[in-house]
């Protein structure tokens, strides 16, 4: 099969298990999302206490776990790690906010779309702004410098975080705190979830699937691989949705959305500004930390950490729209982003 | 004859660093990559440019010789 198709493939059955995890019982639109669902987990494990968004994904688990496997098996397991770790942290805890500002990462602004949520269009074109942005410094030579080889247990150390999460999920899940209502309590059974994460994961990390290097692909090259599969995903979730009679066109009363236009595309200017610097959308950073990337462990870890303080500080939006907490770190987050992209294109050093 | 070292670059660097390279249509380009999605990128923008690619991949390191096509 060559690449273009079997990114298609990856992206259908993704659309179609998307949806299937909102009629078991995720959130509506919320098959997956890579922001919701690790600020979900940051919230069981208390490193905040929104009460309403705590419970330990398990899709996270699996995408990660799915990741490994596939790389294991197709000998493309590869630990390595050291470029600028902290800044892709710093970046990475941007990322987080701007999307609890939009109220979903890339992979959930598409199943937004495909559920009839016309407030993720408005957020799809903030996105591609913002993917315009990092393509403005990418072909100006951006870079965060090179990654070097690592020991093999640095590499392993990720998953096997995420095995230790899931035996703390089985064995002893009083030590976790889970929702009894709002978001953090809806969820499709734990081995649906679990097993949902690792088909992702595992086809994602073969097919190199990203949603923000489709666009920014699009942008530098003018190649529509990767593209691809963010569009297969859509309309599959579409198709799906349409049949579980999930689709509702309209900007009002969606679920977990706001109608603030601009925060909305604000939100997501970040998160396309930020994965074209890390190289790589929310879900590509967990198949990565899966191949043994740390400094895509580490980006996930400032994803953690821009949950925590989005609930902590009161940044993450709700239903009625965007906080003025989450109003200033957007607009912090995009002046930051600049000023980093500006100093490892103009001002770097390159290291040999 | 052009030679780029682009292991342990994110993506999309090492196809950026390929694509400069491409723009003066050297009759012959090495590329040195760590990662699998950059061997794939980097082919299929080679390919797509006129180029064959010949590839020799040693543990997790790949060289792509791009040659250009008569």
């Amino acid at each position: 099969m060559t690449e273009k198709k079997f990114l298609i493939f990856t992206g259908l059955i993704i659309g179609i298990i998307s949806v299937a995890l909102t009629v078991y019982g995720n959130p509506a639109n919320m098959g997956f999302c890579i922001a919701c669902f690790i600020r979900d987990t940051a919230g069981a494990l208390k490193l905040h206490t929104a009460p309403v968004v705590q419970y330990m994904r398990p899709e996270i688990v699996g995408l990660v776990l799915g990741a490994a496997l596939s790389a294991l098996i197709r000998r493309e397991f590869s630990p390595k790690g050291g470029s600028s770790p902290f800044i892709r942290f710093i970046i990475g805890f941007f990322v987080m906010t701007g999307a609890l500002v939009f109220l979903g990462c890339p992979f959930r602004m598409i199943l937004r779309l495909a559920g009839g949520d016309l407030n993720a269009l408005i957020a799809l074109i903030g996105f591609i702004a913002g993917i315009g942005a990092g393509v403005f410094f990418l072909k100006r030579g951006f870079s965060l410098n090179r990654a070097y080889p690592q020991s093999k247990i640095e590499g392993l150390l990720f998953s096997i975080l995420q095995i230790v999460f899931l035996i703390v999920f089985a064995a002893v899940p009083t030590l976790l705190v889970f929702s009894t209502n709002g978001p953090g309590s809806m969820h499709a059974p734990f081995l649906l979830s679990l097993a949902a994460g690792l088909v992702v994961g595992f086809f994602a990390q073969k097919s190199r699937l990203c949603m923000a290097g489709g666009i920014r692909d699009l942008f530098l090259f003018k190649d529509i691989t990767l593209l691809s599969g963010f569009v297969a995903i859509f309309v599959a979730a579409l198709i799906a949705n349409l049949t579980v009679d999930q689709f509702h066109l309209s900007f009002d009363a969606q679920p977990v959305a706001h109608t603030q236009h601009l925060w909305n595309f604000l939100g997501m200017s970040v998160v396309g500004f930020g994965s074209v610097l890390l190289g790589g959308c929310p879900l590509r950073q967990l198949i990565l930390s899966g191949e043994g990337n740390t400094d895509s462990a580490m980006t996930i870890l400032g994803f953690a950490a821009g949950a925590a303080f989005a609930h902590n500080f009161n940044l993450a939006s709700s239903a009625t729209g965007a906080t003025t907490g989450g109003k200033v770190v957007v607009i912090t987050a995009l002046v930051s982003l600049t000023l980093i992209a500006f100093f490892a294109t103009f001002k770097k050093k390159e290291n040999k | 004859m052009i030679e780029i070292n682009a292991c342990g670059l994110s993506c999309p660097e090492p196809v950026v660093m390929l694509a400069k390279a491409l723009k003066e249509k050297p009759t012959e380009v090495i590329i040195h990559v760590d990662a699998p999605a950059a061997c794939e990128n980097c082919t299929r923008f080679a390919t797509n440019s006129g180029y064959t690619v010949e590839k020799s991949t040693q543990e997790n390191k790949t060289v792509l010789i791009c040659r250009k096509k008569h």
